[in-house]
């Protein structure tokens, strides 16, 4: 699990931080609602869980809500890649 | 009845949300044509205040010109009020087609076509020309209109950081696999004023055989030595695949909108459109107008001059007097507070001074951005750009943001 949060943390910081952009993402730190990740770019995420987990994420799950934190983030892959 | 009290309070209950979030958009009422000055009701009720405008798209000052005014009575004369009609019944004039080819000769394209707005060309242009054997890479702060029609599209969409070639290199790499590869991208950037590095990725798009698409709503007319847009500015007119833009800004400011570009794209769109397939024709009054704002940019770059000598005194003035600016050469100059309160406080405090701007906040801008976003105007005279920027310097005084960085006006005011 750590590892998941720590590949998701990564990804994040590099895909959505501008390089002046001096904010900490921890992993209770909110994406979405905290204007970090917009539901707009959410995508790129998306693609990366699913290629890197080799999991399929339905858009009926890939809900804002459920991408708002690395922790969040965390808990729905694995609860695809036990699936 | 169908309107139940149930969903009444629903919407009372939505409305009330929007308004706790500081969300709450009010229009205020002009009494008078678009200007450089005009008479603002505000707060509704209120009596009229003479203002100077410092928030509409009127870069080239058409929106109220004599020329244009007399072109759109002509039209109406000539060839009516309205169509009643879609372009492909009985709605197309031969001027919508002679505009359409004034549009193209100006922008150095192959075609171009008609929509109601440009609203309505980036809502329906990705849907006519990409499935989902395609990807589109869009810039991250492209306008919400082409995030629309990105959203109404099948292919697949993806995005790069706001002006970040490598991060775009990065991304055509990674989607080499998809049928058709199409770059995204504003001409302008409408909140922060910027430039695309249209020289730049055109030759990504070369090098990785992507399609450009560029929204120069907020260059069309004034970009470029002779005003054809950020692709002129950028020495790759005649290289764009697609732009779209609007003649609700700069050139007239009425409505309408078009797609341009390659010729059978453009064709796809009036084939597959569907604001335009389904929309009505845009009104011949404001066709025979456009037709002479066209004339006018075309004929002479005095206007557009005009609004680069105005722009960069403005950008000086307000530099000088020490507020925090977005760096850049557009004629869209936004003032950074950082603070939504302190955006909305200052535009108000301008307002009573005599000067029209608006803060924008989260969710226009990104969190900690809140500013206000002056936009010039050919309009405008040096005198008038003083007198504002006297107002600004006096107010920016009061809340102690003049000379003052990022960090020092977040320690005062947070973010």
């Amino acid at each position: 699990m750590n590892d998941i949060k720590k590949i998701v943390r990564d990804y994040v910081i590099r895909e959505y931080l501008e390089e002046e952009d001096d904010r900490i993402v921890e992993n209770d730190t909110p994406l979405i609602s905290g204007g970090i990740v917009d539901s707009f770019s959410m995508v790129s995420l998306k693609r990366f869980l699913e290629k890197k987990y080799q999991i399929s994420i339905p858009d009926a799950d890939a809900s804002p809500e459920a991408f708002d934190s690395v922790n969040k983030i965390a808990e729905l892959v694995q609860r695809f890649a036990n699936k | 009845m169908a309107y139940s009290n149930e969903a009444r309070q629903h919407y009372l209950n939505e409305i009330s949300g929007i308004k706790q979030a500081g969300l709450f958009k009010e229009e205020r009422y002009i009494h008078a044509p678009q200007d450089a000055e005009i008479d603002v009701e505000f707060p509704a009720g209120a009596p009229p205040k003479h203002v100077i405008n410092l928030c509409s798209n009127n870069y080239l000052g058409l929106s109220s010109h004599p020329e244009v005014l007399a072109a759109a009575h002509k039209g109406l004369d000539h060839r009516g009020y309205g169509m009643s009609s879609v372009r492909f019944i009985c709605g197309t004039q031969d001027i919508h087609r002679q505009l359409e080819n004034k549009l193209t000769e100006f922008l150095g394209t192959e075609d171009t076509l008609l929509f109601p707005s440009c609203m309505d060309a980036n809502a329906g242009v990705f849907e006519a020309v990409l499935n989902d054997l395609d990807v589109i890479i869009a810039d991250r702060l492209v306008h919400a209109s082409i995030i629309d029609g990105m959203r109404l599209c099948k292919a697949m969409q993806d995005s790069y950081k706001h002006s970040d070639m490598e991060h775009l290199e990065e991304k055509l790499q990674e989607h080499q696999d998809k049928r058709f590869r199409m770059i995204v991208t504003d001409g302008v950037f409408s909140m922060d004023g910027d430039l695309a590095k249209m020289d730049e990725i055109v030759a990504l798009g070369e090098k990785y055989n992507a399609l450009v698409f560029s929204d120069e709503s907020h260059s069309s007319g004034f970009m470029g030595k002779t005003g054809r847009g950020v692709h002129e500015h950028c020495g790759v007119l005649g290289k764009m695949d697609i732009i779209t833009t609007t003649l609700g800004k700069a050139l007239g400011g009425a409505s309408g909108g078009c797609v341009s570009g390659r010729r059978e794209l453009v064709e796809m769109c009036r084939q597959r459109a569907r604001p335009y397939l389904f929309s009505n024709s845009v009104a011949p009054v404001i066709v025979y107008g456009a037709l002479k704002v066209m004339e006018i940019v075309s004929a002479s770059t005095e206007r557009r001059d005009k609004l680069e000598r105005n722009t960069i005194h403005w950008r000086k003035r307000l530099t000088e007097a020490g507020f925090d600016i977005k760096p850049g050469e557009g004629s869209i100059v936004p003032v950074m507070l950082y603070n939504a309160k302190l955006a909305q406080d200052i535009a108000r405090d301008l307002f009573r001074e005599g000067i029209y701007v608006v803060g924008f906040f989260f969710p226009v801008v990104p969190k900690g951005q809140a500013r206000i976003r002056t936009q010039l105007s050919a309009a405008h005279e040096i005198e008038q750009l003083d007198r504002a920027a006297g107002a600004f310097i006096k107010i920016g005084g009061k809340y102690k943001i003049l000379g003052k960085s990022k960090k020092e006006i977040i320690e005062l005011y947070g973010m």
